[in-house]
Order: C-alpha cells, then structure tokens, then sequence
C-alpha cells in the first residue's frame, strides 16, 4: 500500500511540471516514429510478400494446435481418472508409442489412400468418386492425429501431479463432477495445456513432409521454402521466408519455455499424495471410453494402412491377391538396398554422437558453475524452437560457399558429413532435455558423497553419474537414431544424390503418386524404427539401473 | 586406528550467498571463528538458515570461504578440494550409490586409494561388524531400512579413516525411536574410534546427547559455544536460552545490590537472585527460568495465578501469570501433590540459585 501511495505521489508531481510531461511526449513520439516505425514496416514489408503462406501456416497452427490439445486432454483425462479394461489401456499405449517410431508423413499417405480419390473408405465403400482430401481440411486432419499423442503424455504427466486431495476437498463440498474438472481440475491445467498447445503449433508450423504430401496447392511456409529452393531456385527468397517462419515459432518457443512453463510448475509442484479414486460411473465412463477407443483405433487402422498398402497389386483397383512385388521392386528397381544402407549408416553414426553430446553438455549444465553454461544450454536448446526446414536454409547459405563465403569448411557441403552433423543438431535438443532430467532426479550428495571418499570429477562420472543415467543414455541414443532415420525437413534441402534416403524416398514416390512404393519403403522403416525401439527396451529391462533406483 | 588425531579450525569465515528472488547478497556464515579440539565430538545446533550447514559443508569442501581460512590440525586446506581433504561425511540423504552393494559402497573409498584387495576386504568387514551390519554386504541398499542404511553411510565414512567426520543432520530421516538408538550408536562408535567429529542438527535433545561441545548459530554467527551443561545452566542471551530447552524470561529493573546478590523487581515483586559482574541498578534485567526448577506454593515467593493445569503423566504442566508476564512450569512426579486448578491464585517458588541473570 505505502509503495502505490507514493507512485501516486511521484505521478502527481509529475503532472504539476507541464515542461517535463512535455519533453517526455515529444521524446516518446521521435524514438517511436524515426526509430520503431521504420523498423516496423521494414519488419510487415518483409511479410508482405508471402502473406498468403504466412496466413495459411498460422490458420493451420492454430486449429491444428486446438485440437491435438483438446483431444490429448480427453485422452489424458480418460487415462488417468477412468477405471479402463486392459484392452483400451493398450490401444492407448501404442497411440502414444506410434507417432515415436514412425516416419512423420505416414498419416497423409494413408490418409490418401483411405479418403482420397481413390482411397478404400470413400470410394469401394461410400462410393464417393471425387472427394478431395487435399488442402486445408488434410494437413489439419492429419497433422491434429499426428500430434495429438504428444500432447495426450504431456498432459498424462500434469494430471497425474494434481494431489487428489484437492478434487475431494472440492466433491466434499458439494461440488459435482463437472463442477471439479472446470473449477478445480480445468485451472490448474490451464498453463499445461497452454503449454500444449504451443508446442503443438510450434510442431505444426514447422511441419514439412504432411503439408508436402497432402497440401495440394495450400501452400504453408516450410513447403513454400522447399519449392523456393528446388523450384524456383531462389535462395534469397527462401532465406526471407525461413526468417519469417523463425521468428514465429522463436517468438512461440520464448512464450512457452519462459512464460508457460514457470506456470505450469507453479500451479503443479505437488505430488499426488496417495492414488485417485479412479471415476467408476459408468454415465461418465462408458461413452468416454467408447469415444477414446474408437479415435485410437482410427488412428491404429491408419497406421496399419500402410503396410497392407503395399501389398495390393494395385491401390484403388486390384485388391487380390496379396503381393510381395513392390517390396522386391524396392530393392531390385529402384536402389533400396543403398537408400537403406545411407539413412541407417548415416543414423547409426549420428545416434552415439547425438546421445554422448547431450549427455555431456546435460552433465555440465545441471551439475557444473562455470560461465559460459548459459550460453551452451541456450544454444543447444535453440535448435528445438527452429524449424528444419529453416536450418536447411540456413545451412545452404551458410556452407555452400564455405563459413562467411571463405571457402573455409565449405568441403563438408554436399557430403555425408554435413548430413551427419544435421542429424546431430536436430536430436539434440531432445537428448539433452530428457539428460538434464535424469541428471537432475539423481540426489547431488551421492556425487558428492563419492568426491568426499576421494574421487575425482572423472572417476565421479564415471564410477557414479554414468552408471545411474544409463538407461536415459540408452533411450537417447535410439530415440536420436530413430529421429535421424525418419527425418526429412532439414536433408531434404542439403541431400544431393550421391546419397538416397529411406524419407526422402518416400515423399518422391508419394509425390509421383506410386502409393504402393511409398508405403513399401515406409513399412521397412517403421520395421526398422520399431525393431530399434524393441531393443532398446529389451536391454533396459535385463541391464538396466531402473529397477534398483526406481523402488527406494 | 592409530592416527594422530587431528582439529579443526576456523578463522574469520564468511560465506555470502545470493539471495534467488531479490538476487541481494547475504552473508550465510559471517566472521565465524571455531576451535574444534582433536578427538572432540562437537555439534552445530541452530535453527534452519542459521549457517550450520554452510559451515560444515565449508569444511568438507564444496562451498568455498568468502574470507577466512580453514585449518585441518595445522594444515590450511582453502586450497584443496573435497577428494583430497582427509574428511568424511555421513550425508543426510545417506546418499549411498544406488548400484553398489552395501560392500561395494563401503568399500569405494578404499578402491579409490587403491587399498589391496585382502585389506579391503579385511577393512569393511571390521567397520561392518562395527556397526553392526555383518551378514548384509550382499544386499543393494534400497533393500535395507532407514537405519541400516544410515549405518552403511556412517561405515563408508569411517572405513577411510579420515582424521575428521563430518555429520549432515544424518537422522533426520528416521522416525523419533529410530533416532534415540542411532544417536547412541553414533556416540558410542565415535568415542570407541576416537574421531574428531563435528555433527549438524537442529534438534537440541540430539546436540545434548552426543557432544562435548555445543555451537550455537544464529544468523550466520556463533551465538555460544559450550559444553551442554554451559549452554544450559548459563546461557548468554534469550535467542540461546529459548532454544535450549523451555526458558520463561522474568523482566524488570534492578532495585538493589548485596554482594552477590542483586534484587529486581519482577511485575511489582521484588527477587532476590544471585547477579553477575558490571550490572547497574535501574537498568532492566531478564532473569532465566527453566519449568523444571519452580514449584506452585501457598507461601513465598512470587503471587501468580493459574492458567492452565494439565496433566501429562509424569508431570503436572502448569502455565501461570505472574501479573502480565506468562510462566510455564513442570511440576515433576505430581501423584502426591497438591493440584493447583485453573483460576486459583498461588505463589511461584523457586530457588533462587537456579536460576540465570542474561
């Protein structure tokens, strides 16, 4: 109160000194219209000659960001308040494992061959001839089943913090179930699912290969970018675009990582005490489950498309019977074994690098003082809020004549080197948030508890951090080999034919219309991807740290 | 272990922490100077935030001093850092390693000194027996209780044989019963190896139980430092005496003085009690009184009336008013006594030697 009294005091005295207020107009009114007017319309020019994509990118972004939320809160919701059946309990575990191990087009390819022209469900059995799954309406569709797993084990996370002595202080007081969840529940999501949503749009605007396959000729930023440089040959203009599409989603990226995600920690720091009663009801349990259930196994059914995709003769016409050719055409016409062998040589060297790196610099940002950590958590994190597609711009421009057109280091560009090395950038982020949370779960006495008995940082790393961190080591590494090999928007601009990739494979033959191949390359990738992930769980089972540190 | 036993000193040490929110400089610990005797088991008692724990951790040496110098025996060691300090610490989270053994645990300082094989060995089984682990070197550690792993945590500190030990409020996770039996354990192996141990806590009953030597803290300085007996009967300001047991403070000014004697006037009555050097009369005084040392009386010393009689077993807990000033007092062994009940008027008695003139 004494602080707003003398605001007050300072403003009306102010007020009594009209040569004051008057400088302080005319200074105001000069540095906004001779310095921040001009940089502003320098800033809407530099929009303005792509608003079409710029408004498409955004209206995309927004409703693809709604939905995924919405949808991951229902599911979220059903998962951890609704008693469910084994059975719905698993078709929830691989909707939210799917979007993990598969490449990130997948669902435009079968959405095509499901609702398109010639797609099996619109028309052999609606009989729908023309029905036009491109455009907005597609990359919407596809994008909101892409995306809204991510949100669904975000938000399972927050929800599972929320102390269930909360909602039955709220029922004790006469509050009824839906009273709970907007009253209680509903706020104290808010920031979450904020926070969802923003990464969903940050995920969708930066989106390449779905708007690629199904945007038809709606055009959003990252596939303008593409068809800049592959088209039109216009590195300029694409590098004006990527500019525009970064500063969107750095903007987006700013608003989640320091606005949204303080609050989110705020409303939730709170362990749920004891377990939930789980909702028995079964007015509320049955249509949500019967509602869960069928929009996961729409989405399972979409995935599944694929491989049984490959093996009809010929999509839309010729259903019987099953055949092996487009997968012995893969390999004996059109190079698969090489398109094979780059993507998993080229991600098999990348992944250990990728997963050693963000352990370190995870390493040294949560348990190392030094001055320059700042600057090395910022930047490493940096590569999550940018968009592929920008970076493969920016590669182009910053390599193709070698670092400042020096010539220096300008022989990586073209080779298997600076594919690596972008395979790397673009997994980091992701290995390093998931090292920091495993480094910081480990009680900083137990280091400390061994550098008192005599260790060095070496040997403490080694003999201790290492050890108890392995299995998020493990989970990086294939998590940055299955990122590597289903990767696209950045190698898309930087791949030159010396080498093919699995991904960019695919889109050719996608968009050259021969479903049947796409899908064949595809389903040996997400054999591939699956296989790894299968391993990798394998081996944390039978070696892993978790066991032991997990029950104490 | 037939090692010199060494000391601790402390010599004008600052710590100055920033504070997250406002981002202002504090001092944690100011200009604290300690003598730890060899061989001593001293505690740091204090209130959360009092500099106890900076102190100790400043000592084992992941905080570095602001100012000031820390000597092990006669050796500065500001230098050197927590690997190379011949000091041992029992963590409060037992922070023991996941996954090791309770053999491999204890035996990881030695490994790392590269002790041969046989004499490590022959070392943790002997500082096993110890403490009473033998037949549990096989087990992981979260197969153990809280206080079978605060053993293995105090074992791997002893088996190094490092001339101090240093103690992070080590039972503070254990229920109350758990930490009666340890602290006993605790003073017992101590005294048995002979270590200089210096132990952080913020339970007085623990500081009393265990140490030669009681450090108060309060805001980053030594507020007394003492034996228990010191500390209790006499001490310097109220901030200690409080903390310290129950205390009720009688304030008033001096009236008079004979000898060693000095009479206050406490509410109105005059107290006769014995005084200490430099007091002047007409100045106010507060005058130390523990609950056990005063009885309810019909006759002599102060008037007071009762507030609150309960019974609680093996005393009656009485709280009195002697005029505006509130007195809590035990009354001990209370089966053949006459119970005062609330509202009845009475006199408070003590002997005037128990009590403590601040």
């Amino acid at each position: 109160m004494a602080r707003g009294q003398g605001a007050a005091l300072d403003r009306k005295k102010l007020m009594a000194d009209p040569i004051m207020v008057t400088t302080i107009v005319v200074l105001i009114t000069f540095l906004t219209l001779f310095i921040l007017y001009p940089l502003a319309i320098l800033l809407v020019d530099s929009f303005v000659g792509f608003t079409r994509a710029i408004t498409n990118t955004l209206k995309v972004g927004f409703l693809v960001g709604i939905l995924s939320s919405l949808i991951g809160l229902l599911f979220a919701y059903v998962e951890v308040y609704v008693r469910m059946n084994k059975v719905v309990g698993g078709l929830f575990k691989v909707v939210s494992m799917l979007p993990v191990v598969s490449p990130p087009f997948v669902l435009s390819l079968s959405m095509i061959m499901l609702f398109g022209k010639a797609g099996i469900i619109t028309r052999f059995l609606l009989g729908i001839y023309d029905n036009n799954v491109y455009g907005f309406w597609g990359i919407v569709i596809v994008q909101t089943l892409t995306f809204f797993p991510v949100c669904y084990m975000m938000l399972k996370g927050l929800l599972k913090n929320i102390d269930p002595s909360l909602e039955e202080a709220a029922r004790d007081m006469g509050a009824g179930r839906w009273k709970v969840f907007a009253d209680v529940t509903l706020p104290l999501m808010l920031p979450g699912l904020g926070n969802a949503f923003l990464v969903t749009f940050i995920e969708s605007i930066a989106d390449f290969a779905n708007p690629m396959l199904i945007g038809g000729s709606y055009d959003t930023l990252a596939t303008t970018i593409y068809l800049q440089i592959t088209g039109a040959y216009d590195k300029a203009g694409a590098a004006a675009m990527a500019v525009v599409l970064l500063c969107i989603t750095l903007a987006m990226f700013a608003v989640q990582k320091y606005y949204l995600e303080a609050k989110t920690a705020a409303t939730l720091t709170g362990k749920a005490s004891r377990a939930r009663m789980l909702i028995e009801d079964r007015s509320v349990k049955v249509p949500l489950t019967i509602f869960c259930s069928l929009s996961a196994a729409f989405v399972i059914l979409m995935y599944i498309c694929v491989p049984i995709g490959a093996l009809f003769p010929t999509w839309g016409y010729k259903f019987f019977p099953l055949t092996g050719k487009w997968f012995s055409q893969v390999f004996t016409r059109y190079h698969g074994f090489k398109a094979f062998k780059d993507s998993f040589v080229l991600s098999f060297i990348s992944a250990p690098i990728t997963a050693l790196l963000s352990m370190i610099i995870s390493y040294l940002v949560v348990k190392r003082k030094f001055k320059a950590k700042g600057f090395i958590e910022a930047v490493s994190m940096l590569a999550m809020a940018v968009p592929g597609t920008v970076l493969g711009v920016g590669y182009i421009r910053g390599f193709s004549q070698g670092v400042f057109h020096t010539g220096f280091l300008q022989g990586i560009y073209g080779t298997g080197l600076i594919l690596i090395i972008v395979f790397v950038v673009r997994s980091l982020p992701t290995g390093t948030r998931s090292g920091i949370s495993a480094l910081r779960q480990i009680d900083k006495s137990i280091e400390e508890s061994a550098y008192d008995m005599g260790a060095d940082s070496f040997k403490v790393f080694m003999t201790v951090t290492l050890p108890l961190i392995k299995d998020s080591f493990l989970s990086g590494l294939v998590t940055a080999f299955v990122r590597s090999i289903t990767a696209i928007s950045a190698i898309i601009l930087l791949v030159t034919p010396s080498y093919l990739l699995i991904t960019v494979q695919i889109n050719e033959f996608a968009e050259k219309g021969s479903y049947s191949l796409a899908c064949a390359f595809a389903t040996i990738l997400i054999i591939i991807t699956y296989s790894a992930v299968l391993l990798m769980n394998l081996f944390i089972k039978h070696f892993g740290t978790s066991k032991t540190t997990k029950e104490d | 272990m037939a090692k010199v036993k060494k000391g601790v000193r402390l010599e004008h040490i600052s710590k100055i922490y920033q504070d997250p929110k406002t981002g202002k400089e504090f001092y944690a610990v100011k200009d604290t100077s300690l003598e730890i005797a060899p061989g001593s088991f001293v505690t740091l008692l204090g209130p959360s935030g009092c500099g106890k724990t900076t102190t100790l951790r400043m000592i084992a040496g992941f905080e570095s001093p602001d100012e000031g110098e820390i000597y092990l025996g006669d050796e500065p060691i500001n230098e050197l850092t927590p690997n190379k300090r011949d000091t041992a610490m029992v963590f409060q989270s037992y922070a023991l390693l996941p996954h090791y053994n309770v053999f491999d645990n204890v035996a990881y300082g030695l490994k790392l000194r590269k002790v041969p094989k046989d004499e490590i060995k022959e070392r943790v089984m002997k500082i096993l027996d110890l403490v009473e682990l033998t037949g549990m070197e096989g087990r992981m550690t979260n197969q153990l209780s809280g206080g079978q792993q605060q053993r293995v945590a105090l074992a791997r500190a002893l088996v190094i044989e490092p001339s101090v030990l240093l103690f992070d409020e080590p039972l503070s996770n254990l229920d109350a019963k758990l930490r009666v039996t340890m602290r006993t354990e605790i003073r017992r192996i101590q005294q048995e190896v002979g270590i200089t141990a210096i132990y952080v806590t913020h339970d007085q009953s623990e500081a009393m139980a265990l140490s030669d030597n009681i450090i108060i803290m309060s805001k980053g300085v030594v507020a007394q430092m003492g034996t228990p007996q010191e500390i209790y009967y006499h001490p310097v300001n109220e901030f200690v005496a409080d903390f310290i047991g129950e205390a009720n403070f009688l304030k008033g000014p001096m009236t008079g003085r004979d000898g060693k004697n000095v009479t206050l006037s406490i509410e109105g009555n005059p107290l006769t009690v014995e005084g200490r050097d430099g007091m002047e009369k007409g100045k106010e005084y507060t005058v130390v009184l523990r609950p056990e040392a005063a009885t309810l009386a019909d006759e002599g010393g102060l008037p007071c009336k009762v507030v609150l009689s309960c019974f609680m077993g093996s005393y009656q807990n009485y709280h009195v008013m002697v005029g505006d000033t509130l007195v809590k007092l035990e009354e001990h062994n209370p089966k053949n006594k006459h119970i005062y009940q609330v509202g009845d008027t009475c006199r408070l008695v003590f002997d005037p030697k128990s009590v403590h003139v601040l």
